[in-house]
């Protein structure tokens, strides 16, 4: 191995395992109780950001010197079983490409960016440690989702950015809202986790193992080539295109992002307004030789990012709160970004992907002091004329004007959709399955068979 | 037969049969819980001192020291092997740690005499072989959860019902493989296999299990279920011996009831009928990957046999601790306990987590191989496990948010967690990270269990068993799948 190829091995690691140390850190130390400072939690995500930064840095100088397009990092089998012809291997795997590398760096940038504005934004909050412990456990989460080299290790990072974006939307967890608002969007993830897991699961069984580098075939992103037939193509395309759609609010999923704006301001720039909500298109993207294969599931994507950036579009026109219309705003772009994917316009989606998540962490993070701004605008050019319908919305007749903003006002209908024919359906089943159950055992026991129906709702007392 | 080095089962089993005895005796609750705690720990330390005694033999099996109880002809009966080696001391690491962190609320209601002999009835059932003696062990195992509904002055018809149905079956379809004429063989399997079936709690038969909690004391309710001997029924019983389809048969009914189980826990009011559910639904994915007869789907199988003990039996003290604190808990409601005890509700998603396969805990690796494993033979049963794992992780947030968020609570009383229960549950999260963070021993472990476990169903079984082969669908499927 050359010294090159042994820099970049040293600077990959690097890359993958400083923010795993800082979740590793911060978990154990919250789980030991220790009250770790504000200001030695701040300069330990300092740290591990800035060292992650510079070796993904560092790769890509390297990569770029020695004009190598493809560095594929190894941190050897996590698990391995098999010598009798059932094998099951866990790799760890991490490719730095034209794809990752970027997209690793902006992971850095931003989530130093958030975390510098974070320890001023958050001083002195009760949950300041619990914030940056689900902090780390995204940016671990985004750096391994990044770099994955194998669709296990991929949904690995996956399920870490789900558990913590949906615990950060829930950070305000004394009121009733949030908390809401978090569960809905951890359901929305648990079901694009189980698309995506199932996918994975068939590309195992296509292919024997789970290795982008296999089944997105020879030459480096964006350049291979599946070796897959269009059948088979088709079903792992869906499914991913499925597994993207929940985890980036795409139609008909799109209800999430603008609940997700209920935590914090800073989680909300990073993560709904920046990387999480690109990670679907990213998903995409990595696997776009794979959507190549089949031209059913790139019209497919093409119709699902068109469709959400319309009705993001109008949603956001009639939205009262600045995080929500960023919100819809953020969601437009993510729906041209996947549209450029299904049209296999892979450079200008990534560039599209880091533009975007950098204007959008900025305008986020200025979201709550947007009153000032304006004021401060109004003061230097004075007040502006109000606003009018454009040329359309005069045109437009009066029954479709009025159709169009009930569309935006109720965000599409789509989680009514999802309400009342997924979500309803399915608690109905088991509910009246549970009345059947207490009928049963009733019969059995000749008398009322529950005692938890006697539980008190607060038999500790009212609390508040 | 290799032969241990100490007279470790025999011991294992005595002990606690003793501390029942010495806690008989005991004044007040206080001594009788630290003399449970006594016995149940020295168990623990015989229970692995098996474990490492039988690692260090590299055999299939082995029995204790013929110099102890030889004469009695224990050494035919009491017998480790791969699979039970490390479950005998998980079951008494279950026990140890339900019995001293037992509050002394609970502590009232709760029998540590009872559990102390439930111990031993566990242990010597997960070290018998297949026998008559098995048989009798496992109805044994069925008085004490009885004799506390009496006590308790509950109904115990559900349970009876149920428990009934499973001793029939058990006997009944033993008599019939042991005596019964050839043409009676697959009689006998269906009914083992409906005795499994039953003792698993497999959907339509699991009343029983939701009964019991809500009749019992938790902690005899979590010690009840959380070694799976449903699981142990079908591994003892109906694997070595069953054709392909009546393994078929068990897997389709095991995932359908995990999925089921799974829908049941979202819709649930109550916390003990939630983890009731949720521990339904994992023992039924256990059954399933069990009945699969494929390296990689039992290897998972009996990873997620132990990785579902640890965590779910760490959950269900947590949710204890919590019951104990402030009675039973509605789910109809949201108790926003978290700034009272936040270490608790750490532990809760810790647990719960843990239990659905979580990256990091125990569970991960051994989810992704149960469904490999399953997918290998049956892709749209594969699918089912990745239903349940998605339902059971919303329902866990689900309640984690109900009890522990959205009201805020300004509490005079202390509610943080005690040391004894801080410690059951730091030890239970030490293993579900190390687990999870260094998986591969664990699962070796299992691996060259499942391997073995295969090749003595091949060998001893006396029949010509065909490994089960995917149906053509799933060739249609997947096309390159391997033949």
């Amino acid at each position: 191995m050359g010294t090159s190829e042994q820099w970049l091995a040293w600077l990959g690691m690097a890359t993958v395992i400083s923010p795993v140390a800082l979740l590793l850190l911060l978990g154990t130390s919250m789980l030991a109780g220790l009250r770790a400072s504000e200001l030695w939690v701040g300069q330990l995500t300092r740290a591990a950001v800035l060292i992650g930064l510079l070796a993904t840095l560092g790769v890509l100088v390297l990569m770029l010197v020695t004009g190598v397009r493809y560095v594929p990092v190894g941190l050897g089998d996590w698990v391995h079983l098999g010598g009798t012809g059932h094998e099951f291997s866990f790799h760890l795997k991490f490719n730095f490409d034209r794809l990752s590398v970027p997209f690793t760096i902006l992971v850095f940038v931003l989530c130093g960016t958030i975390s510098e504005f974070a320890q001023r934004y958050l001083h002195r909050e009760a949950g300041f440690r619990r914030f940056y412990l689900l902090y780390a456990l995204f940016l671990a989460g985004m750096v391994v989702s990044s770099l994955a080299g194998t669709i296990e290790t991929l949904f690995l990072g996956w399920e870490f950015v789900g558990l913590s974006s949906a615990m950060l939307i829930a950070y305000f967890h004394e009121r009733r809202g949030p908390v809401q608002n978090g569960l809905r969007v951890w359901a929305v993830y648990r079901l694009a986790d189980a698309a995506f897991l199932v996918a994975a699961l068939a590309m195992h069984h296509l292919h024997g193992h789970g290795d982008f580098g296999h089944f997105t075939g020879v030459g480096p992103w964006p350049d291979g080539r599946a070796d897959l037939g269009a059948g088979p193509a088709m079903l792992v395309g869906l499914l991913l295109l499925v597994a993207a759609a929940g985890k980036s609010a795409l139609v008909p999923f799109s209800g999430w992002l603008p609940r997700a704006m209920e935590g914090p301001t800073p989680s909300s720039a990073v993560f709904y307004g920046a990387l999480s909500v690109h990670l679907g298109a990213y998903l995409l993207l990595r696997v776009n030789p794979v959507l190549q294969e089949s031209w059913i599931v790139r019209l497919l994507v093409v119709a699902v990012g068109l469709a959400t950036a319309i009705s993001a579009a109008i949603s956001a026109r009639v939205q009262s709160d600045v995080k929500s219309a960023l919100a819809y705003a953020s969601l437009t772009q993510v729906g041209l970004i996947v549209v450029e994917i299904g049209l296999g316009l892979n450079y200008l989606a990534l560039i599209h992907i880091i533009g975007h998540a950098s204007l959008r962490t900025l305008q986020l993070l200025r979201a709550p002091t947007a009153l000032r701004d304006w004021q401060q605008i109004e003061n230097a050019i004075g007040p502006e004329s109000p606003v009018r319908d454009g040329r359309l919305g005069e045109a437009a007749p009066g029954w479709a004007a009025i159709a169009v903003y009930r569309f935006g006002l109720e965000r599409g209908f789509f989680d009514t959709l999802l309400d009342r024919f997924l979500v309803a359906p399915l608690m109905g089943l088991f509910r009246e399955s549970d009345r059947l159950e207490r009928i049963w055992t009733d019969w059995l026991d000749r008398r009322p068979s529950r005692e938890s129906d006697l539980a008190e709702l607060h038999p500790e007392g009212e609390g508040e | 037969m290799g032969e241990l080095h100490g007279a470790w089962l025999e011991l294992a089993i005595a002990v606690p049969l003793l501390g029942a005895w010495c806690v008989q005796l005991a004044r007040d609750v206080r001594t009788a819980r630290s003399l449970a705690g006594a016995f149940a720990g020295v168990t623990l330390v015989l229970a692995g001192a098996e474990w490492i005694d039988f690692q260090s033999l590299h055999v299939f099996e082995a029995h204790d020291d013929s110099r102890w109880l030889g004469w009695a002809g224990l050494n035919d009966v009491l017998v480790v092997d791969k699979l039970t080696a490390p479950l005998l001391p998980l079951v008494a690491l279950v026990h140890f740690l339900t019995v001293v962190s037992t509050p002394l609320n609970k502590a009232q209601r709760f029998s540590f005499g009872w559990t102390l002999v439930a111990e031993a009835l566990v242990l010597a059932t997960f070290s018998c072989r297949a026998s008559w003696c098995l048989v009798g062990l496992l109805l044994a195992g069925l008085v004490g959860p009885w004799v506390e509904l009496r006590r308790r002055g509950a109904s115990t018809r559900v349970y009876s019902f149920h428990m009934g149905s499973f001793a029939v079956a058990l006997v009944t379809g033993w008599g019939l493989w042991l005596h019964g004429p050839a043409s009676w063989k697959p009689a006998a399997l269906i009914c083992l296999a409906f005795a499994a079936l039953i003792r698993s709690g497999t959907v339509p038969l699991h009343c029983w299990v939701s009964d019991l909690f809500e009749k019992a004391t938790f902690g005899t309710a979590i010690l009840t279920v959380a070694p799976l001997t449903g699981a142990l029924v079908a591994m003892r019983l109906v694997l070595p011996f069953s054709p392909q389809w009546v393994l078929q048969g068990v897997a389709v009914m095991s995932i359908v009831a995990a999925v089921y189980a799974a829908g049941m826990a979202l819709v649930q009011t109550e916390a003990r009928r939630f983890f009731c559910y949720l521990f339904l639904s994992h023992s039924s994915l256990v059954l399933a990957g069990l009945e699969v007869a494929r390296p990689l789907g039992l290897c998972g199988a009996l990873s997620v046999w132990i990785s579902v003990t640890i965590s779910l039996t760490g959950f269900g003290i947590v949710l204890r601790c919590v019951e104990s604190r402030i009675g039973r808990i509605s789910l109809a409601g949201f108790h926003g306990l978290y700034g009272q005890m936040p270490t608790l509700a750490g532990f809760f998603l810790l647990t719960g987590l843990a239990s659905i396969g979580f990256p990091g805990t125990v569970g991960f690796i051994a989810m992704e191989l149960l469904v490999e494993g399953v997918v290998e033979v049956w892709p749209w049963i594969g699918v089912g496990v990745v239903v349940t794992a998605a339902l059971n992780g919303i329902a866990i947030l689900k309640v984690w948010f109900r009890i522990f968020a959205a009201r805020k609570r300004d509490e005079l009383i202390p509610l943080g967690v005690r040391w004894p229960e801080k410690f059951a549950i730091t030890l239970l999260t030490v293993l579900i990270l190390a687990g999870g963070i260094w998986p591969q021993p664990g699962l070796r472990s299992r691996y060259r269990a499942a391997l073995e476990l295969l090749e003595h169903r091949r060998t001893e079984s006396g029949m010509v068993l065909q490994p089960i082969s995917p149906p053509p669908s799933a060739l249609r499927v997947f096309p390159n799948h391997p033949p």
